[in-house]
């Protein structure tokens, strides 16, 4: 039986792994909802990742990093806007592009400014997002129960985590409280009506895919200026697609996101700290652990449990009538 | 009427956009300070140079034709499989299972098994997705990209804990036997006094992926099924008002779709490897997307496009091997490919429509 203390490390690593979920799948939320579909979630964040600690590593300032992720992201970004908003493209099509040009880019440009096998150079230093000690961390920790939750799982993670969790209840008032969010959904669900309304079509679609390469952006800094330390090829290793999953088990809705995501989060850490895991007497392979985020999408999707039903425009481009 | 004449929408588009994908990489290779027009010889010396690099490019296009073949059934009914990869992958799995199961006496009839099988495999990797789609709506895009992962997640486990040899710490079966090795085309062709690589892989899968070239466009262009299957891809109310029933089309061209992926299969796990490892599809299902795409969903045009992306792949390994130009470049390009002829295909289209418009009005 696992005791207090390897629960905690294990929700620790949760809320770790966690976070890149859930900045991509509110960076899918926005998108989404805005109703252009984005599979390119993965591309963008390991656009990012090389970015932020190529220049992390060059400059040793890690802010640099993050700008410099965010501003690769956006590129990407424009380069969606541009194929399914403004010349009317496939949106799928256009995401599996910009993975595939990633994936390729990244490596490439690595052997070229490093020669270290596509790899960027260990950060060091200022080079990374260092943990921040919540006030009183290490005073509490001795408190029992109490304290190590506070010492262990709230505090020391690093500042892009903290913003994750603070983005959830931002998204949440952006889209349900604010003028923004009423337009970004309803061009997401009736586009000619935001048209008809006066509303730029183009202009909030637009708004919506940088906010989408923004979020993906720090994303991808988390991953290879935080959670490790430095960039390795395909370092993303399919976790955009596992936040497309989280973003439809939460059927487009940012606070459900958050906790698809910590419970994907969740699988993640127990497979990294157990392999096989033994229910007394069965054995969960750890390859159940790998495939379960998938499983479960595929029955959400499937309207099992609770129908996933996307946004009512997504994926048409949206023609103004002449 | 139609805006341009058919031959530009099946020539010249996807030459103009492979003109600009490949100036593209152009520029990538010269900005990472390699000579591009060395780099395009030294691709056509090593993937066409001699038998040996031969050999390799038909290798590829082979895994290509399948795939994209696949991709191409599947989009004349309107959907985007892009589950190839996992279809794939269940596809080695059945043929593995039939060449390590079954005790056959020739080579041949193993390949119609082995065929059938990773046929029987891939189709059925691509049936839940496919029945989710039409019968509960779930977009089928999603659900292949689901399945992909499961099918990895599925093949682990079964090569870790199932078909793993006894003593071994490689996560692969073990090697088929001798009887079901597949001639390569050095074999093939001694017989005829042509000589040909012995160390290259491309073998008699290759005219198995020519033939489900013909047969595909036997089924789309020339079989009610075909018909009804394109019908449905260019207009769903209007094919149901028809009386064509939406489910049995899904579930049939989807089923038609994952049977060619995973027949890809008899060519790198039977044909090349002749055992079963981790991530032997290598990508192939997703380059068939490519392909498809370039190859404007037609058969031919997907065995011509098939070519294309295995003289890159073998190029790019000869790249890799004699310059500092990664192999990734060749991702590059097929990311490059994939975003001109489908996601920015219109901004091809649009200039060349209204060029054509003119030169017509011109004319009347």
């Amino acid at each position: 039986m696992m005791d207090f203390l390897t629960l905690i490390q294990v929700l620790d690593s949760t809320v770790r792994l966690a976070t890149p979920l859930l900045l991509a799948c509110l960076a899918g939320l926005y998108s989404e909802r805005a109703g252009i579909f984005d599979i390119g979630l993965e591309g963008k964040m390991l656009m990012a990742a090389f970015f932020s600690a190529a220049v992390a590593a060059v400059t040793g300032s890690v802010w640099l990093g993050l700008l410099a992720g965010i501003a690769s992201s956006l590129a990407l970004s424009g380069l969606h806007g541009l194929a399914s908003i403004t010349f009317r493209g496939n949106q799928l099509i256009s995401g599996v592009a910009i993975n595939f040009l990633a994936a390729g880019l990244t490596v490439l440009i690595a052997q070229d400014w490093f020669q270290q096998g596509g790899r960027t150079p260990s950060l060091m230093g200022g080079g990374r997002f260092n943990a921040i000690t919540l006030p009183f961390a290490d005073s509490l920790a001795e408190v029992p129960a109490l304290g190590p939750i506070y010492s262990e799982l709230l505090s020391g993670h690093s500042i892009l985590v903290y913003f994750a969790f603070l983005a959830v209840p931002a998204t949440w008032w952006i889209l349900y409280r604010t003028r923004f969010g009423l337009r970004l959904r309803a061009v997401g669900e009736n586009p000619a009506a935001v048209d008809t309304a006066g509303v730029s079509v183009v202009g909030l679609r637009y708004a919506a895919v940088a906010i989408c390469g923004l979020l993906c952006g720090i994303a991808g800094a988390y991953l290879a200026t935080a959670l490790q330390a430095g960039f390795v090829k395909d370092m993303t290793a399919g976790r955009g697609f596992i936040a497309l999953a989280a973003l439809i088990f939460a059927k487009w809705r940012p606070w459900q996101a958050m906790w698809a995501c910590l419970l994907f989060g969740l699988l993640q850490a127990v497979a990294l700290r157990f392999q096989n895991i033994d229910l007394g007497g069965v054995v969960i392979p750890v390859q159940v652990m790998d495939a379960l985020p998938y499983i479960l999408t595929v029955v959400i999707l499937a309207g099992f449990v609770g129908k996933a039903i996307p946004p009512r425009a997504g994926g048409d481009p949206y023609v103004k009538e002449r | 009427m139609e805006k341009m004449p058919k031959w530009a929408d099946v020539i010249l588009i996807p030459v103009i956009s492979l003109i600009l994908a490949a100036a593209l990489s152009a520029l990538v290779i010269l900005a990472i300070g390699e000579d591009p027009i060395a780099a395009v010889k030294l691709m056509v010396s090593g993937a066409l140079g001699s038998t040996y690099g031969w050999g390799y490019t038909l290798y590829y296009a082979t895994n290509f034709m399948f795939t994209g073949l696949a991709v191409a059934v599947a989009a004349h009914a309107g959907l985007f499989n892009i589950g190839g990869e996992g279809q794939a992958m269940l596809g080695g799995l059945g043929v593995a299972l039939i060449c390590l199961l079954i005790p056959w006496p020739h080579w041949s009839l193993a390949l119609i098994f082995a065929a059938l099988g990773a046929g029987l495999f891939g189709a059925a990797w691509a049936l839940i997705p496919a029945y989710l789609q039409a019968k509960r709506g779930s977009h089928i895009v999603i659900t292949t990209i689901m399945f992909n992962f499961i099918a990895a997640a599925v093949l682990n486990y079964v090569l870790v804990n199932v078909l793993r040899p006894k003593g071994s710490m490689d996560p692969a079966s073990a090697r088929f036997p001798e009887a079901v090795h597949l001639p390569n085309l050095h074999e093939l062709l001694a017989p005829i006094g042509i000589s040909f690589s012995k160390a290259a892989p491309a073998n008699v899968s290759l005219l198995v992926a020519i033939g489900a070239c013909v047969v595909i466009w036997a089924l789309i262009w020339r079989t009610s099924l075909g018909y009804e299957i394109r019908a449905f891809g260019k207009s769903e109310p209007a094919a149901r008002y028809a009386g064509i029933s939406s489910v049995k089309i899904i579930v049939v061209a989807m089923l038609i779709s994952g049977a060619l992926a995973g027949m890809m299969a008899t060519n790198n796990v039977m044909g090349e490897a002749e055992r079963l490892v981790l991530n032997s599809t290598e990508g192939a299902g997703f380059i068939g997307i490519a392909v498809a795409l370039m190859g404007r969903n037609h058969p031919f045009g997907v065995f011509l496009a098939a070519l294309l992306f295995g003289f890159l792949y073998q190029g790019g390994a000869e790249l890799a091997l004699w310059t500092k130009i990664p192999r990734e470049l060749i991702v590059v390009i097929q990311a490059l490919v994939i975003l001109f002829t489908g996601a920015l295909d219109n901004m091809v289209r649009m200039p060349l429509e209204k060029i054509f418009l003119a030169l017509r009005k011109g004319k009347a």
